[in-house]
C-alpha cells in the first residue's frame, strides 16, 4: 500500500469529517417514509414540524448516530488491537471479542430477563474480555507465541465454541428470537434509551484511545525498543487492551456480531496517514463511522421496505480485503 | 506393514465397529419417546405396535442412518483434504466447503422454496457445484507461483470465505419469504433436517463412488504428505491427483452437509484420532476413519438429545462445542 501523505494531516481530517456528516444527512434523508429535506431541517432545529417528525427523531435519529458510534468503536478497537499485538490480521469480530459478548449477552437473557440495560452492557464486557483472554491465552501458552496467522485461527475456534454455546443457550431456554433481535438485527430498532446507556462507554473508549495513541505507536513499532524509551509495556498494553474490551463490548450491546469492520478501516485509514497512531485513530473514528452508516443504509434502501442485515453485507464486502491481507501476508502492514 | 501394526489396526476397526454398534442401538432406542431395547428386534420383524414401527422405521432409523453416512463422508472428506494441503487444520467446515456447498443450495431454495422435499436427489448435486467453486477459489487464492499451496494460508483463506458465505447466504435469503429464512438459518446452525429414506438414498451413491476412490488412491496419499520435490520425484503427477482428491473431498463434504446442515468439525477429529490409534498410514488409518466419524456425529446427536431433551438442539452446535477446543489443541502442538 503506498502511502498518500502528500495532503497534509489537518487537511485531511476536515474532509473525511465533511464525507462523513454528508452520508449521514443522507442516511438521514432517505428512507422508507418519503421524507425532504425539509422535513430533516425542520425536525432538527425547530420544535414543531412535519408528520414525518417522529419518523425521523424516533427511528432515522437514533440509528444514524449509533451506526456512527459502533463504527468507529469496531475501527479503532481494530487499530488498537493491531497494533498492541503488531498482527496485521487482528480484528475484534475475528479474534473471539465480539463472539464473547454474544455469548454473556444470551446467558444475562436467559438468568436475568428482567435486567436493566446496564447490566446487559456490563455483562457484555465481562464477556469480551472472557473472549479476549481466551485467544490470547491460548497464544501465550505457546513458547513465542503464536504467529498471526495461527492467532487468527485460534481466533476462529474460539469464535465457533462462543457462538455455539450463544446458540445452544438460545435454543435451550426458548430466546433464540430475543437473542438474535439482538445479533443479527443490526441496527433495526435502536433507540434513544439504548443510545444514552452504551454511548458513554464507547466516548470513555474513544478519549482513552486518543490518550494512549502515543504509547500505541511506540509499542507497535517493537517491545524492546517500546522499553528502551522508558515504557512500562505491561501497564500500557492492559490499558489499550481494557480499550479494546470496552468499545467491542459497547458496540456488541448495540448490534451484535460484526467482524471485518476493525480489520478493513484501520488498513484503509493507514493508507492515508501513516502508521503514526495519532493520525490513525481520529481518522478510524470518521472512516469507521461512515462506513458504518452508509453499510447501513444500503442495507435499509438495498430491499426496501424490509431490511438486509448489516452483518451480512459487510461480511460480503470484507471478504476481498481479507483475501488481500492474506496474500501479501501483512506486509502491507508496515505501509 | 509388520505383523505387530496389522494387528493393532485390526483390533481397532473391530473395536470402532463394536462401539458404532453399541450406540446404533442407543441411538435407536432412545429420544422423546422411548423404545426401549428388548423391543428393538421385535419391532424390526414387524411384530410391534403401530406407533412403535412408526417410531423405528419413519424417524429413528432414517436418522441414525444419515448421521452415520454424513459423518462417514465428512471424516474421509476432512482425511483427503488434510494430507492434499499438508496441513492437519484442514477440515471441509472450517476452510469454506460447506458454507459453499450451502450458498449452492441457498440459490437453489430461492427457486423451489417449500417444496425442496422433493429434490432430495438433486440436492447433493447442487452443494457440489457451489462447493467445488468455492474449494477453487480457496485453492486459488492460497496458491503461490514457486511455492505450491501454503497450508496455512488456505485455511486462513478458507475462514474469510466461510464467514463471508455464511453472510451472502443471509443476504440473499432476506429477500424471501420469513419462513425460508428460518430454514436457512437452522441449515447454518446444523440441524438434521433430511431425515427422511430418500435423503438416505440421495446420498448414498456418493459415498459408494467417493470411499473406493479414495482408498485406491491410498498409496498416491501417502506421497502427497510427503515434501513436493519428493513427491514429484516418486512419481507422482501431483498437480493431476491433487486435482481429483480435491473433488473427491469436496464431493464427500458437499453431499453430507446438503442433507445435515452446515456440520464442521467432524472432518476434523474424526481423521486425527484415526491417525492417533493406528498411525499415519494411509492404508490403515483410512479403514478405520469413517467409522470414527459416524461414531462422533452419532454420539454428537444423542447427547443433544440426552443433554437438551426438551427442545431440539441442532447438533451441529454440540459437534463445535466438542470439536472447537480440539482444534485449538492442535493448533497449539
Amino acid at each position: 500500500m503506498k502511502v498518500i501523505r502528500k495532503v497534509p494531516f489537518y487537511m485531511q481530517l476536515p474532509v473525511s469529517i465533511l464525507f462523513l456528516l454528508i452520508i449521514m444527512l443522507f442516511a438521514i434523508w432517505y428512507g422508507a417514509a418519503d421524507t425532504t429535506l425539509k422535513d430533516v431541517f425542520e425536525a432538527i432545529f425547530q420544535q414543531k414540524g412535519s408528520q414525518y417528525r417522529s419518523v425521523l427523531l424516533e427511528l432515522r435519529f437514533p440509528r444514524v448516530i449509533a451506526a456512527f458510534f459502533v463504527g468507529s468503536a469496531l475501527a479503532v478497537a481494530g487499530a488498537v488491537m493491531q497494533g498492541v499485538t503488531r498482527n496485521p490480521l487482528a480484528d475484534p469480530g475475528l479474534l473471539g471479542v465480539t463472539a464473547g459478548a454474544n455469548a454473556a449477552l444470551a446467558g444475562t437473557l436467559v438468568f436475568a430477563p428482567a435486567a436493566s440495560y446496564y447490566v446487559i452492557i456490563v455483562s457484555c464486557f465481562i464477556g469480551a474480555g472472557i473472549g479476549m483472554i481466551l485467544v490470547y491465552g491460548i497464544s501465550a501458552t505457546v513458547k513465542g507465541g503464536l504467529s498471526p496467522m495461527k492467532l487468527v485461527l485460534a481466533g476462529a475456534a474460539v469464535t465457533g465454541f462462543l457462538q455455539a454455546i450463544a446458540d445452544g443457550v438460545g435454543i435451550l431456554f426458548n430466546i433464540s428470537k430475543d437473542v438474535s433481535m439482538w445479533t443479527s438485527g443490526g441496527l433495526i430498532g435502536t433507540t434513544w434509551q439504548a443510545l444514552i446507556g452504551v454511548v458513554p462507554f464507547i466516548v470513555i473508549g474513544l478519549i482513552l484511545a486518543m490518550i494512549m495513541s502515543r504509547q500505541l505507536t511506540i509499542l507497535s513499532l517493537n517491545e524492546d525498543v517500546a522499553i528502551g524509551l522508558g515504557q512500562n509495556i505491561a501497564l500500557v498494553k492492559w490499558i489499550l487492551m481494557f480499550v479494546v474490551v470496552l468499545l467491542a463490548g459497547a458496540s456488541v450491546a448495540l448490534v451484535g456480531n460484526l467482524a471485518f469492520v476493525g480489520l478493513m478501516i484501520p488498513h484503509m485509514v493507514r493508507a492515508f496517514v501513516g502508521t503514526d497512531y495519532r493520525y490513525v485513530i481520529p481518522m478510524c473514528m470518521s472512516f469507521g463511522g461512515s462506513f458504518m452508516v452508509l453499510a447501513d443504509f444500503t442495507g435499509r434502501i438495498m430491499n426496501a421496505p424490509f431490511e438486509t442485515p448489516v452483518v451480512s453485507i459487510v461480511s460480503v464486502i470484507g471478504l476481498p480485503f481479507f483475501l488481500i491481507l492474506v496474500r501479501k501476508g501483512g506486509k502491507a502492514f508496515v505501509a | 506393514m509388520s505383523h505387530e501394526k496389522l494387528r493393532t489396526s485390526r483390533k481397532w476397526l473391530f473395536l470402532s465397529m463394536g462401539i458404532y454398534l453399541v450406540l446404533f442401538v442407543v441411538g435407536l432406542s432412545f429420544g422423546a419417546s422411548t423404545l426401549s431395547i428388548d423391543r428393538l428386534i421385535p419391532v424390526l420383524f414387524g411384530q410391534g405396535t403401530f406407533k412403535e414401527e412408526f417410531i423405528l422405521f419413519s424417524i429413528r432409523l432414517p436418522r441414525i442412518l444419515i448421521l452415520t453416512l454424513a459423518g462417514a463422508a465428512l471424516a474421509m472428506a476432512g482425511a483427503v483434504l488434510q494430507s492434499v494441503t499438508r496441513n492437519d487444520l484442514a477440515d471441509p467446515g472450517i476452510i469454506g466447503i460447506n458454507s459453499g456447498a450451502g450458498v449452492g443450495i441457498t440459490v437453489f431454495y430461492l427457486f423451489a422454496g417449500s417444496k425442496i422435499q422433493h429434490f432430495a436427489y438433486v440436492l447433493p448435486v447442487i452443494a457440489f457445484i457451489g462447493g467445488l467453486l468455492t474449494a477453487i477459489c480457496i485453492y486459488f487464492f492460497s496458491f503461490e507461483k514457486g511455492k505450491g499451496i501454503q497450508p496455512v494460508k488456505l485455511v486462513l483463506i478458507g475462514v474469510g470465505f466461510a464467514s463471508a458465505l455464511s453472510g451472502l447466504m443471509i443476504l440473499m435469503i432476506s429477500s424471501a419469504e420469513r419462513q425460508d429464512v428460518a430454514f436457512i438459518s437452522e441449515w447454518l446452525a446444523g440441524s438434521i433436517w433430511g431425515t427422511d429414506w430418500p435423503f438416505i438414498v440421495a446420498l448414498f451413491p456418493w459415498l459408494m463412488i467417493c470411499i473406493p476412490i479414495i482408498y485406491f488412491k491410498a498409496n498416491v496419499l501417502n506421497l502427497l504428505t510427503l515434501s513436493e520435490p519428493t513427491a514429484i520425484g516418486l512419481g507422482v503427477n501431483i498437480n493431476k491427483e491433487r486435482s481429483i482428491l480435491l473433488v473427491v473431498a469436496v464431493a464427500l463434504a458437499a453431499a453430507a452437509v446438503s442433507v445435515t446442515g452446515r456440520i464442521g468439525f467432524i472432518g476434523l477429529m474424526g481423521p486425527h484420532i484415526a491417525k492417533r490409534l493406528v498411525g499415519p498410514k494411509h492404508q490403515s488409518f483410512l479403514v478405520i476413519t469413517p467409522f470414527i466419524g459416524a461414531i462422533l456425529l452419532v454420539l454428537a446427536d444423542i447427547l443433544a438429545q440426552i443433554i437438551f431433551s426438551s427442545a431440539a438442539v441442532p447438533t451441529g452446535i454440540v459437534v463445535a462445542i466438542i470439536g472447537a477446543p480440539y482444534f485449538l489443541y492442535l493448533l497449539r502442538k
